[in-house]
């Protein structure tokens, strides 16, 4: 139920901050969608803790920084490995544990992992996240641990 | 400057044609035709700048639904052959 | 639009065009189709983020802010999981990665 509310509450927003249009119709339209948005998904039986951010939502406020900063910077060393003339790359496939406890958590990791170019996650097996590296120093960018570490932190305590 | 922009998403954009033409398998296309949405996600946005039709952003949001959906959808046909999960063949049956 | 917010949307806008070609020209070199995953990713991260950006400096109201803000938030969510998808897809289909012969504990830890 507490998911349920949050989902609306949710859709609600959206629309409010897409439509801008502050007229009875449009906001009992965008109120009838929501509604049967709610309905729909709870038939599909498809709520859980993952549908619903609302205990994941104040954290990410110093990892989203963090992420761009590092996206920045991978991105920057693999432009310049593309339009070096001799494409001097050494791809390898890496295996990385991860410590995150909740599959939100590691769909996280995962994402965050593929968004900082030089890396691409291309499979989970269990807690294991496999990898493909573009070169050394990317592969040993995550083999370091440190974005682990911090989407664990993200998790907190449940 | 958006004008420069839009031709620079252009070229993007005709590169990642042209891995989508020259394969070789289909996930190459498949990444290529992707990466074309996005771009063209980004094109609206710039047209929508450029014409001073801020709307066009609604469109550029609607672009990005289906390119992410389509793709997934492409996928999945790709792999299994029909667009049901395993289990749900079966589900369907009772 | 004051002058160093134009200077700023200008640099940013370069920038992703610069970032954006650059990922389509290693769409296109790159040897093989794991690799150039990576090249697909520079244009959806970089190429993405800063022509957003450099567009939210000339936004004219908060709503288009909003907007541009939401596109490159779900952008930055679908493409990694759309990437993981068709990687995982080109995996079960015996696609494999061509690896570095130069590295043996590399090739050692193929699937």
């Amino acid at each position: 139920m507490k998911y349920l509310v949050s989902l609306f509450l949710l859709l609600s927003m959206t629309w409010l901050l897409w439509s801008g249009i502050w007229e009875a119709l449009t906001l009992t339209l965008g109120l009838v969608s929501c509604i049967a948005i709610v309905a729909f998904v709870r038939r599909m039986g498809v709520v859980d803790e993952e549908g619903a951010l609302v205990e994941f939502a104040l954290r990410p406020v110093l990892y989203i920084p963090w992420l761009l900063w590092e996206i920045l910077k991978a991105n920057v060393d693999v432009a310049l490995l593309i339009l070096s003339p001799t494409l001097h790359i050494s791809p390898r496939v890496i295996r990385v544990k991860a410590g995150q406890r909740t599959g939100l958590g590691l769909v996280v990791h995962a994402n965050s992992i593929t968004l900082t170019p030089g890396t691409v996650s291309i499979d989970i097996e269990g807690d294991t996240i496999v990898i493909h590296a573009l070169t050394r120093e990317s592969a040993q960018g995550v083999e370091s641990g440190v974005m682990d570490r911090k989407v664990t932190a993200l998790e907190g305590r449940h | 400057m958006l004008d420069v922009t839009m031709v620079a998403i252009l070229v993007t954009m005709a590169l990642a044609l042209a891995r989508a033409s020259m394969g070789p398998t289909v996930f190459d296309r498949i990444l290529a035709v992707n990466m074309f949405g996005t771009k063209t996600v980004l094109l609206i946005a710039v047209i929508g700048f450029l014409t001073d039709r801020p709307e066009f952003l609604d469109l550029g949001l609607v672009y990005a639904l289906i390119n992410f959906i389509g793709v997934v959808a492409l996928l999945r046909f790709i792999r299994f052959g029909h667009f049901a999960e395993p289990d749900e063949a079966e589900r369907m049956d009772r | 639009m004051s002058g160093a917010l134009a200077v700023a949307s200008w640099v940013l806008l370069a920038a992703g065009s610069v970032f954006a070609v650059v990922g389509g020209v290693g769409i296109v070199r790159l040897p093989d189709f794991f690799t150039r995953m990576h090249g697909a990713g520079i244009t959806d991260t970089m190429g993405a983020a800063l022509i957003l950006g450099g567009l939210l400096c000339q936004s004219p109201d908060w709503q288009v802010a909003v907007k541009l803000l939401m596109i490159l938030a779900f952008l930055f969510i679908t493409s990694p999981t759309s990437g993981h998808a068709l990687a995982r897809a080109a995996l079960a289909n015996g696609l494999k990665p061509r690896l570095d012969e130069r590295e043996t504990e590399a090739t050692s830890s193929t699937p």
